[in-house]
Formats: structure tokens, sequence, C-alpha cells
């Protein structure tokens, strides 16, 4: 396994390519989820469990099932039911198995069923032809770059709950500006090139 | 067509699969939940829209259901989901905001009494008296338990001489509000996560406030000017909170030199290696140095 490519990989999901800055997928629990760190962080964790597993688990189908009856054009709706079965079945199993991390990520799981970047992340797989293993990987750093955007960005809203501004950019207006922003100086990773 | 039809039967055959093990799964991994959380849930608009900063509708309806959030903060629902959640909960919606008795009075600390109350035991009765009552600070709780006996949820106690509420059990009906003599119990609005409360009514100045008094406000304003969002007011010497402005940062909580504002009901710790609280001690040793002297005389009065 060339570990070169492999963490080229990662640091790409994490920072040059990451799933809500720079390919804006995820929006929706990006700003919805970001008020309180707390809660933020939790959402993060959820994302990354969520994104390895579906990338594991979508791999095998794809390359045994999708691909082996020359179905590749039905990727899209084939993740989304895989996505969403496998989702509700994690649910159901740690909040019976595992109570304490269904405490930490339970409520955030059925959120994830319908999100984007987890089925962005699937998709990318099958269509870099990436294997199991840099599979995998991507869609946990994938998950780790959501983490760390959600955190930063959850931490300015509740930095800016203190600040002033304009009447009409009240609530989500200023919370799309900042996004904005913290996108803006994400774009200074996009020339990032990792061993050439 | 054989593509189509290769397609349907493959996929077909993976969701009646998955079907089959999330049946399996919902039998094999059921956890009992509460009731009432699921009631909530199907109350909820259920667009998870995050609005009420809890992760979704499930994660709000466990909360409620836990009583661990107010029955309103729906902000996507607003009064008429918050009134059926009310009900579920058996909580008193109301104006869409959820109230709370709260008393302001946290005790004077020790013995400050003008004279020993031998009485029926009723504030309403004590509170006749001259100087409306025993207690040296004429705004403070008797402690007599009117309003204990006026509560039809069993919320609120006299501990330590000091009526408080059981916020649990408290349905916001008023009935302590209208029974006290001292107007010391209010219902205030519980709308931020945080609650914070000023556990005081003496409209008395500071000295005088001290020479009465452990606990109670000496109007030094340290909360008022440290709140950044302008929600303390000083009214006649005390600090006031104005509900509609508090984000429940607990600020002015870790300001106040007497310890009196409360968040969540307790007095959080204060913050290390901060060199404003300063200038208030000096303050408060110069307005310290009359009790000393008035401290004695009083207590000559007593005797």
């Amino acid at each position: 396994m060339d570990l070169t490519k492999l963490f080229s990989v990662a640091l790409g999901a994490i920072l040059v390519n990451n799933f809500i800055v720079a390919q804006f997928l995820g929006i929706c629990p990006f700003m919805g989820v970001s008020k309180k760190v707390e809660t933020a962080t939790g959402m993060g964790m959820a994302v990354i469990f969520v994104m390895g597993l579906a990338s594991a688990i979508c791999w095998p189908i794809n390359e045994f099932i999708l691909e082996k009856f020359h179905l590749g054009f039905m990727q899209t709706v084939t993740f989304i039911l895989v996505i969403a079965a496998l989702v509700q079945f994690i649910e159901m199993f740690l909040q019976k198995s595992m109570p304490s991390l269904y405490e930490a990520l339970g409520v955030y799981l059925p959120l994830i069923t319908t999100n984007c970047a987890v089925l962005g992340v699937v998709l990318q797989n099958t269509q870099n032809s990436y294997d199991f293993i840099t599979s995998v990987v991507y869609g946990v750093t994938g998950g780790i770059g959501f983490l760390v955007v959600i955190v930063l960005f959850a931490s300015i809203r509740e930095r800016m709950e203190f600040s002033e501004w304009p009447k009409a950019f009240e609530g989500f207006p200023i919370a799309l500006v900042a996004a904005g922003l913290i996108a803006l100086s994400f774009m200074g990773f996009s020339g990032l090139k990792v061993f050439g | 067509m054989q593509t189509v039809i290769i397609a349907i039967v493959v996929l077909a055959a993976l969701g009646a699969i998955f079907g089959l093990v999330l049946a399996f799964a919902a039998k094999a991994f059921a956890v009992e939940k509460d009731p009432r959380e699921e009631a909530i849930a199907e109350v909820l608009p259920g667009a998870n829209c995050g609005g009420c900063g809890f992760p979704g509708c499930g994660g709000y309806a466990a909360a409620v259901a836990a009583g661990k959030a107010p029955v309103n903060a729906c902000a996507a629902g607003g009064a008429a989901v918050a009134a059926k959640i009310g009900e579920i909960m058996g909580v008193a919606a109301g104006d869409s905001v959820k109230k709370l008795a709260q008393v302001h009075c946290t005790g004077c600390g020790q013995n400050y009494k003008k004279y020993e109350y031998v009485g029926l035991h009723d504030c309403v009765a004590a509170s006749l008296l001259p100087g409306g009552g025993e207690l040296g600070c004429a705004y403070g709780c008797l402690g007599l338990g009117s309003c204990e006996k006026a509560c039809p949820f069993d919320a609120i106690h006299v501990v330590e001489g000091v009526a408080q509420v059981d916020e649990d059990k408290c349905k916001s009906c008023g009935k302590c509000v209208d029974v006290c003599p001292k107007h010391i119990i209010a219902l205030v609005p519980y709308k931020t996560r945080r609650h914070v409360a000023i556990r005081c009514s003496s409209h008395d100045k500071g000295p005088d406030v001290r020479k009465n008094c452990d606990n109670g406000c000496i109007g030094c304003t340290l909360c008022a000017k440290s709140c950044p969002k302008e929600a303390i007011s000083m009214i006649d010497n005390l600090a006031v909170i104005d509900y509609d402005k508090c984000i429940g940062c607990g600020i002015c909580a870790q300001k106040c030199p007497r310890k009196l504002i409360t968040v969540d009901g307790k007095v959080p710790e204060p913050k290390p290696a901060a060199p404003k609280p300063a200038a208030p001690k000096a303050e408060a040793k110069t307005e310290q140095a009359p009790k000393a002297e008035t401290a004695p005389a009083a207590a000559s009065e007593e005797n």
C-alpha cells in the first residue's frame, strides 16, 4: 500500500477538498447544528463514524454487485438506499449495545441519513476508483475535515453572540457571512500539494 | 430491456435484504423509550431545523421528555406546538414562554432579627407587625411558609428560613406569587438554556443592606456594567434582569461580589486571576467601616 498516496488523500480530504468549505456538501448540518461547540463536536464525530462506515460498506456493493451487473448508472440510488439503511441499523445497534456511544452520537445519526456529504464521499470513491483502504481513509478523513470546520464555525458563532451587527444581518445572514469567510480562508490550502 | 429488468431485480433484492435486516434489528435491538418522547416527536414539525439548539426534532423531544428543555423552544412550531408539548408534559405553556416562580431572596445568612416573633405561623400575619416582621431587612423572606401552604404542586419549600422553588415541580400557576406579603416571588420567563437570577429584592442602600444581611444586593452595579447585552439595570439600588435581553451567559454571576446571582440555581465558581475585583474590594472595605460601628450599636439595642 502506497502510504504517500494515502497521506495525500487524507490531507486533501481534511484541508484542500474539504467537504464543507471547498465542495459545499453537508451545508445543512453545518448551518443547523453549529450553534454550540458541544453539539457541533458530537455531529462531527457522528459524521466521521458514518462516512467511514458508509465508504466501507458501499465499496464492496459497488465492486461486487453494481459493477458485475453493469449497473454503474444506479450508483446514486443504490448508495442512498444503503446509507439510509446503514444509518438506521447503526442507530438501533448502538442504542441497544453501546448506550454511552449512543448518547454521544445517537441523536445526530438520523440527521446524517440523507446528508449529501456522506453520499458525496461514496460517489467520489467510485469516481476516483479508489481501492477499499483508500475509500475508507477518504471517508474517515473527509469526516475529520467536516469536524474541523464545524467546530471552528461553532466557536465563531458562540463568539458572535456578543458582537454587534446591523439589524438586517441578525441570525442566519451573519452566520452565512462568517461561513463564507471561513471558506475563503480555506481557499489558502487549494495550492497545497503533498510530495509533488 | 434486459438491463432494466436486472436493475429492478438487483435493487429490489438489495431493498428487501436491507428491509429484512432492519426489521430484524428493530426487534432484536428494541429499547424502551419514554412514551412522552415519541408523543412529543409526533407533535413537532419534523423539519430537523436545529433552531432549538438541539440536534434535530428527536434530540429536542428527548431533552423535553427528560426535563432538560423548555416546552416552547421550537421556533418553527411556535405557540401551537408549544401548547401541545405542554399538554403532553403537563406544563402550562401559557403565552408560549415557559415561566417559573422565582424567589428573590437568599436569606440574611445569620441572625439579624429586630425582635423574636411569636405568633401565628403565617407570613401575612407576621408582615402586619411593625417593621413588616421580625427581620432586620424589610424586604426579605419571612420563612413562615405561606407560599408552601398555597402551592398545589408541592413545589415550594422553606429551607433554612427561605422559600425555595423546586424547578422540576413548579407549574408556574402563580399561587405563591399572589400569597407572598413581601412580593418577593415572581414568575419569570425561562427561555435561555442557562437561567440567571438575582436573588434579592432589597431597595435599601448598600450600607443599610450590609447592616441587615450577609447576602443582599448592595447596588455596586458591577453586574450591570459587566453584562454584554445590557440586560441588567439598577432600579432603586437593586439590580434587575431584563429577561428579554438576557442570554444566560452568567458573566454577571462571576462578577457579583455578594455571590447573589445564580446560574441554573447555583452560584458559579469565581474565575481565578481576575485583576478587576481589587477595586470593589477596596470599595467594600470603605463601606464596611460604618457597618462595624453600627453593628454593635444595633446589637446593644437588641439587648
